[in-house]
C-alpha cells in the first residue's frame, strides 16, 4: 500500500472506485490500489452515453489478465461521456488511473449521495485493513 | 524456445505419406473446387516425428510430475481405463447402432448411471452432458422447466455465493435467469443473514459449490438448503468438488434437487487437451421427468434370474431435450465405469478420504511459513496467500513461476477472488507422501527466497523451456497466425 496513491480530492468507494466531483459531473475511475490488485488491464466494457444508473448499480467490467471485474456507480446518474482512449489503450488505467485512466463521467442524480463515501484517509484505512 | 515451426523445418516437393492405390473409380474434382495456395507444410516422416516428440517432451503432464492445479483434480488416470475404452466392441461401435446390437454399451451406461446416483444419494442420472459446463446448463435448464411447467414465471433469478466456481453465474446467464451474488461470512460459509434477506418468490433456486473454492466444506448447508426450498426454490449443487465427498456425503440426501459431476476430474477420465470431458447430472424425485435424454434404461426384465435384462435408449416424458448428438461422449463413460468397478465402495470412500488428508496435510505443514485464511479443517483443497510481509513486489504469480523451478506444476493463480494473492493447492489422493513432502519443501524455500533474494521469483521460471509469456499481448492480440493470413480466412 505504501507505494499507491490516493488523492485528498476524490471520493473512494468499498468496490475501489473512486468519484472526482465538478458542479453537477461526477467523473468514475478505478483506483490505485485497484489495478494493483488487478494487474495489467487488458479490456474495459462501457455503458452506452445516456444510460442511467442508481447508486451501486455495474454500469461495467475491467479485465485484466488476473480477472474480469464488475464496476459500479458510487452516486447514482447518467452517463455523458465515456473515455474512449481506453478501448484502444486500457493500460493507462495502470499508468494514470486517477487522470487519463478515468472510466465514464455521469450527471448527477443527487449529489448528496456522495456523503455516504469515503474520504482519502478512510480508503486508505480500507486498504490497509485488507492487505 | 529452440524448437522451430514445422513449416520452417520442411522444403519444397518433401513429402512423407505413401497413398494406397486408389479401389474406386476415380472423378476429377471440380476446377472451382481446387486451390493452389494452402500453405502446407512440407515435410518428411522423420522430422514430423522428430518435431512432435520434442514439442511433447517440452509439455508438462502428470505423467510427468505433480499437478497440485487447485479446483481441477489433477489425479492420475489409471492406463486401466485406456485399455477397456479400446476393446473393439466399444471402440468400434458405431453411434447409429440399434438397441439389439448395442446391448453391452446400453448396459454399461445403465450400471454407470446407478453407482453415480448411489454415490451422490439421487434418484436418477442422465449420462448425456458433454462435460461440466454443459451439466450446469442441463441443470438450470431443468429447474426453469420445473417452475415453468407450474405456472409459476415470476422466478427470475438464482442466488451465487460468491466461494462459487466462476462458471456459475455464466451458466445462470446462459439460461435466461440473473446472478445474485451472496456474500460469504468471516468463516468462509455462505452469509446466512444476507441469504435469508434473498430468499422470496422470485428465486427459482440456488447453485452453490460444495466444498466450495475455499475447499470448505459449508457448516451450515442444512440451513441453506432449507432457507432455500421454504422460498420454493430448488438447489443446485456444482459437483465439480465430489472428490471430496465421495462415500462420505450424499448431496441428495442433504437435500440438493439436482448436482452435476466432473467424470474428468472425480471419476479419472483425461482432461484438458486430453478429453474430453463428461459431465452427467443427477436429480432427485421432483425433476426426474426433465433429465436430459437419452437415458438408459431396463426396457424389459430378465425372466430368468441368471439372464440380463433388455436395456434401451428413452427420452425422458418432460425432458428438456438433447444436449448434444448420440449419447454423450460415451468413451469417458467406460473410464468412469472402469475407474469405479475397479475401486469398489471401499476403494471409492478411500479415494475421498486420502484427497482430504492429503490436502490437510500439506496445508498444515504450510500454515507457519503462508497466511492461510480461513484456516480450518479443509477438503480435497485449500487456498493460501501467496505475499509475504515487508517483501515488496512479490506476488502470488511470482511463486507459481519459482515453483517450475523445482520441477512442480504451478498450483491455480488469482482465484477465487475473495482471497488477496490467492494460490489454490489441490494435491488429490493419488499422490505420497514423498512427493507432498517434496513440494511442501519447495514452497518453504521459496519462502526463504523471497526475503533474501526476491529477483529470483520475480524472474523465475529460469529452468523452462520459456521463461514469462506476454500475458496482455495474448489477451489483447486475439488474431494469430505464424503466416501471412491469407485472403479467403481474412
Amino acid at each position: 500500500m505504501s507505494n499507491l496513491k490516493t488523492p485528498s480530492d476524490l471520493k473512494y468507494t468499498k468496490n475501489d472506485e473512486w468519484l472526482r466531483i465538478e458542479g453537477d459531473t461526477g467523473t468514475i475511475g478505478i483506483s490505485d490500489y485497484a489495478q494493483d490488485q488487478l494487474n495489467d488491464i487488458v479490456y474495459v466494457e462501457f455503458p452506452d452515453v445516456g444510460a442511467t444508473f442508481k447508486v451501486g448499480e455495474s454500469f461495467g467490467v475491467v479485465e485484466s489478465v488476473k480477472a474480469a471485474s464488475d464496476i459500479y456507480v458510487p452516486v447514482g446518474g447518467t452517463v455523458i461521456e465515456v473515455n474512449s482512449a481506453l478501448e484502444d489503450e486500457p493500460e493507462l488505467i495502470n499508468t494514470d488511473p486517477y487522470g487519463a485512466g478515468w472510466l465514464i463521467k455521469i450527471r448527477l442524480s443527487d449529489a448528496a449521495e456522495a456523503n455516504a463515501l469515503m474520504d482519502a484517509a478512510a480508503y486508505t484505512e480500507y486498504c490497509n485493513s485488507r492487505s | 524456445m529452440s524448437e522451430q515451426l514445422i513449416y520452417d523445418l520442411g522444403s519444397p516437393g518433401r513429402c512423407g505419406v505413401l497413398l494406397p492405390d486408389c479401389d474406386v473409380p476415380q472423378e476429377a474434382i471440380p476446377a472451382e473446387l481446387l486451390r493452389a495456395d494452402l500453405d502446407l507444410p512440407e515435410v518428411g516422416e522423420l522430422q514430423v516425428i522428430r518435431h512432435f516428440t520434442r514439442l511433447s517432451s517440452l509439455n508438462y503432464s502428470i505423467d510427468k510430475g505433480f499437478y497440485p492445479l487447485g479446483s481441477c483434480t489433477m489425479k492420475y488416470n489409471p492406463k486401466l481405463n485406456e485399455d477397456t475404452a479400446r476393446m473393439p466392441g466399444f471402440a468400434q461401435l458405431h453411434p447409429l447402432t440399434d438397441g439389439a446390437g448395442s446391448q453391452g454399451a446400453l448396459a454399461l451406461m445403465y450400471q454407470l448411471q446407478e453407482w453415480l446416483a448411489e454415490i451422490s444419494g439421487f434418484k436418477a442420472v442422465s449420462l448425456a452432458p458433454a462435460a461440466g459446463a454443459q451439466g450446469e446448463f442441463a441443470g438450470i435448464l431443468m429447474i426453469r422447466k420445473y417452475h415453468v411447467d407450474r405456472g409459476d414465471n415470476k422466478r427470475t433469478k438464482i442466488l451465487i455465493p460468491n466461494s462459487a466456481h466462476g462458471t456459475n453465474p455464466a451458466t445462470v446467464t446462459m439460461a435466461g435467469f440473473t446472478a445474485v451474488e451472496l456474500p460469504s461470512d468471516e468463516n468462509g460459509d455462505v452469509d446466512l443473514a444476507a441469504l435469508r434477506a434473498a430468499c422470496d418468490d422470485t428465486v427459482a433456486g440456488m447453485m452453490i459449490t460444495v466444498p466450495n473454492t475455499l475447499g470448505l466444506f459449508e457448516s451450515h448447508i442444512l440451513e441453506v438448503v432449507k432457507a432455500v426450498h421454504e422460498c420454493g426454490g430448488l438447489m443446485y449443487m456444482d459437483g465439480a468438488n465430489m472428490n471430496a465427498l465421495m462415500g462420505v456425503v450424499k448431496p441428495g440426501e442433504l437435500g440438493f434437487d439436482v448436482m452435476h459431476y466432473n467424470l474428468h476430474k472425480t471419476f479419472s477420465t483425461p482432461h484438458g487437451g486430453g478429453g474430453p470431458g463428461s459431465g452427467p447430472v443427477g436429480v432427485n424425485e421432483k425433476l426426474v421427468p426433465y433429465l436430459p435424454g437419452p437415458v438408459a434404461q431396463i426396457i424389459e426384465a430378465a425372466e430368468e434370474a441368471d439372464d440380463a435384462p433388455l436395456y434401451g435408449l428413452v427420452m425422458p416424458e418432460k425432458s428438456i431435450g438433447r444436449l448434444k448428438a448420440f449419447h454423450g461422449n460415451f468413451g469417458m463413460h467406460v473410464r468412469a465405469y472402469t475407474y469405479i468397478r475397479a475401486n469398489g465402495d471401499e476403494g471409492i470412500r478411500g479415494i475421498s478420504r486420502h484427497a482430504a488428508l492429503n490436502a490437510n496435510y500439506v496445508r498444515v505443514r504450510l500454515q507457519d511459513t503462508y497466511k492461510i485464511p480461513y484456516n480450518r479443517y479443509c477438503g480435497h483443497e485449500f487456498v493460501l496467500e501467496g505475499h509475504f510481509e515487508g517483501v515488496e513486489n512479490v506476488h502470488a504469480l511470482d511463486i507459481s513461476k519459482r515453483l517450475m523451478d523445482y520441477g512442480f506444476h504451478p498450483p491455480t493463480n488469482y482465484f477465487p477472488l475473495i482471497v488477496p494473492e490467492a494460490l489454490m493447492i489441490e494435491p488429490t489422493e493419488t499422490e505420497d507422501k514423498a512427493t507432498l513432502d517434496g513440494f511442501i519443501d519447495a514452497m518453504k524455500k521459496i519462502a526463504a527466497e523471497a526475503h533474501e533474494n526476491p529477483d529470483l521469483l520475480r524472474s523465475a521460471p529460469h529452468t523452462a523451456p520459456v521463461s514469462r509469456l506476454d500475458e496482455v499481448r495474448a489477451a489483447k492480440q486475439l488474431v494469430l497466425c505464424c503466416r501471412p493470413i491469407p485472403e479467403w480466412a481474412g
